[in-house]
């Protein structure tokens, strides 16, 4: 009988199995959920959903669910009619029970049926109708739980209803959220392991065949031990509009920090010219020519450049653009350099994505580097690992 | 078996349902939540108030799901039959040589156990995948003595992460998964209520109003925790702090005492600081 509720979960996007929902039938089975509304949220949320960021999406979809079998709109054939009976027996006092008895029940949803239709053709918004109109034998009787406000007086209802119409889980959605430890956990696809360097790890397989082609004369092997042998060059735009960003920016920086070894980082001021800094209070005196940089670091090194590419598109195309000073050739030049030497290159964009095409710079630079720009969500940066994979 | 709270762990309804669910059902428990919300001490709690003996196994980034079952120490085996020591005989028997893991270790009581997989996501990415046999059928074999090691009693397993790493699917399928949300401040009374039965309400009340001000503190790197709720309350305790100097009388904002227990990263005191130095200067 729960199928519909299984399928609706389904269509909510919420990434439920056939054999959780099996688990959960069992449970209901072995009595876990005893009768209240409150249990099956909890048991149901138990089994189906594994993870906290689903828990919101679950509550929209159980509250919709549980509404729409309250508010009937489909009364004629969808509504399992035995979970109607069932949720009407829980909710009912005795006195209502005897009064159920007195109409019978199908006499009863007859009416309850030919009502609301009634009710569609004359109001639009039918069902508050019937959960407000204190008269009809509908409203208050008691046998909507949920949607026709009955359920909500029963003290054990509460909790659980709260807890979905108030979408306690709303922040731990992930596609807002998005803290260092999860763009460590996105970066983390970056990692590479290989043994590298000096011999120092006992090597317990290549060990014990020694030995034993030995006829057991111990004969110890040594081998290196394993690295994240990945090496990333970064490149941060700083100041000015990148301002609004700062916060995500560093976030990023710290988690990349400590999830590489190879990490080597430079900051630009809107777009790459022929220096970048690397301590941004000292950037007029520590400057490092671009040309040296790319010298210095092989072409196995994957380049990231963070930078919202907001600017005027003269800062990208014309020689001396620069906002800051007479620059000899134009960003685009170096940017096309650098895309040259780093053939694995993103760059991660942290305006939102729906707005990258009313900016005409945003636009230029999405060219340049060939689209492979990516919004700073966790879902981009994703997005961004597998390009640098390729 | 059902496990309903104990007297010194206050489950919410949805916990107790969570963890009757896997016990009723012999599934694993999978728990996350902020830290310091009590997740492996639940663990300890449901074993205590099963009575059933508690198996812990904490894992580290270098932990692999093969030390669960069991580790063949060729090692000292080899060392055994190079140096051959007084008991040549050890030698021969392979079964000498291999050490039993937590799983093992449950399998073969003769009572059901409970079992701590604390802190799951530290290890590698594939760990969960190389338990989702042995956890669903509770049996493994041991290829060196060629035997099949089956459960006498399905354990409870319950299971800890901290989201450090994403789980797989097929693992996800096989367990019930509760988030411990963080306490209101009515569940919060309770906790504390069972941790110090004598506290004094005023006390109580000033000391939980401050605490949850300060969780709301904009940009602090790390919200205080239930634990240290509790640890901040001993100390208050001891240094026989009264209600009053909790909060002045003319509700101007103030440090609260010995707050070191609450705040426990240097940014986080400055910037708490420096908000209680701003407030008193704008009134």
């Amino acid at each position: 009988m729960l199928i519909d509720f299984f399928l609706h979960l389904k269509a909510a996007k919420l990434p439920v199995s056939t054999r959780e929902f099996l688990t959960l039938l069992e449970a209901m089975q072995e009595r876990l959920a005893g009768h209240s509304m409150d249990d099956f949220y909890f048991l149901s949320r138990a089994c189906l959903v594994k993870d906290e960021s689903n828990y919101d999406k679950f509550d929209r979809a159980f509250g919709a669910y549980f509404k729409g079998v309250t508010e009937i709109p489909g009364l004629d054939a969808e509504i399992p009619e035995e979970w109607l009976r069932m949720m009407m027996k829980k909710h009912l006092t005795p006195e209502e029970k005897a009064k159920l008895e007195k109409l019978g029940w199908d006499k009863l949803m007859e009416q309850f049926k030919e009502r609301l239709k009634e009710q569609k053709e004359r109001h639009a918004g039918g069902s508050k109708w019937i959960g407000t109109g204190g008269s009809s034998p509908y409203g208050h009787g008691g046998y909507h739980p949920e949607g026709i406000r009955i359920g909500g007086e029963s003290a054990g209802n509460r909790t659980a209803i709260k807890v979905w119409e108030n979408r306690e889980y709303r922040n731990l959605d992930d596609s807002v959220e998005l803290g260092t430890r999860n763009i460590k956990i996105a970066l983390r696809r970056l990692r590479r392991f290989a043994r590298e360097g000096a011999a120092e790890e006992l090597d317990l397989d290549g060990t014990i065949r020694g030995t034993a082609q030995n006829a057991g004369w111990l004969d110890l092997k040594m081998q290196p031990e394993r690295h994240n042998k990945v090496k990333v060059l970064l490149f941060l735009d700083i100041g000015g509009s990148m301002d609004d960003h700062i916060k995500l920016c560093e976030e990023m920086f710290s988690a990349a920090k400590t999830e590489f070894k190879h990490l080597e980082y430079f900051y630009f001021h809107n777009c790459v010219y022929d220096y970048v800094w690397r301590d941004n209070r000292r950037r007029h005196t520590e400057r490092f020519p671009l040309h040296d940089v790319m010298h210095k670091y092989g072409d196995d090194y994957k380049l990231i450049l963070i930078g919202d590419a907001t600017m005027s598109p003269y800062e990208i195309l014309q020689p001396g653009g620069s906002v800051e000073y007479m620059n000899d050739e134009a960003g685009a030049v170096w940017l096309q350099r650098l895309l040259e030497k780093y053939p694995r290159a993103v760059w991660i964009n942290p305006e939102p994505e729906r707005l990258w095409e009313y900016r005409h710079s945003i636009q230029i630079i999405h060219n340049i580097v060939g689209g492979r720009m990516f919004p700073l969500t966790l879902e981009g940066l994703e997005r961004a690992m597998r390009q640098l994979n390729k | 078996m059902r496990f309903e709270g104990s007297n010194t762990y206050v489950a919410t309804p949805d916990l107790m349902l969570a963890v009757n669910a896997a016990i009723t059902l012999q599934r694993p428990l999978l728990i996350k939540g902020e830290p310091g919300t009590g997740k492996t001490l639940l663990a300890e709690e449901v074993a205590n108030a099963l009575g059933a003996p508690l198996l812990q196994w904490h894992i580290k980034s270098t932990t692999k799901a093969q030390q669960g079952l069991y580790e063949y120490d060729a090692v000292s085996r080899l060392r055994d039959s190079q140096l051959g020591g007084p008991d040549g005989e050890r030698v021969r028997d392979i079964a000498n040589y291999i050490v039993k893991g937590v799983l093992w270790q449950a399998l073969e009581a003769d009572r059901p156990t409970v079992i701590l997989i604390d802190e799951i996501d530290k290890a590698d990415i594939e760990f969960p995948n190389d338990l989702l046999r042995e956890l669903d059928r509770m049996e493994f074999y041991v290829y060196e003595t060629q035997q099949l090691i089956q459960a006498k009693h399905r354990p409870i397993v319950f299971i800890t992460s901290n989201n450090e790493k994403e789980l797989p699917d097929a693992f996800l399928r096989r367990c019930f998964f509760h988030y411990i949300k963080f306490p209101d401040s009515e569940t919060m009374q309770k906790i504390v209520d069972v941790h110090f039965p004598g506290l004094k309400q005023a006390l109580l009340k000033e000391a939980l109003e401050v605490f949850f001000e300060l969780r709301e503190i904009p940009g602090l790197k790390k919200k205080p925790s239930t634990s240290e709720l509790l640890d901040w309350l001993k100390l208050l305790l001891a240094e026989e702090i009264p209600p009053e100097a909790l909060r002045s009388k003319d509700r101007k904002v103030a440090v609260p005492p010995l707050h070191g227990a609450l705040l426990k990263n240097e940014q986080d005191v400055h910037l708490f600081e420096r908000l209680v130095f701003m407030a008193k200067h704008n009134r």
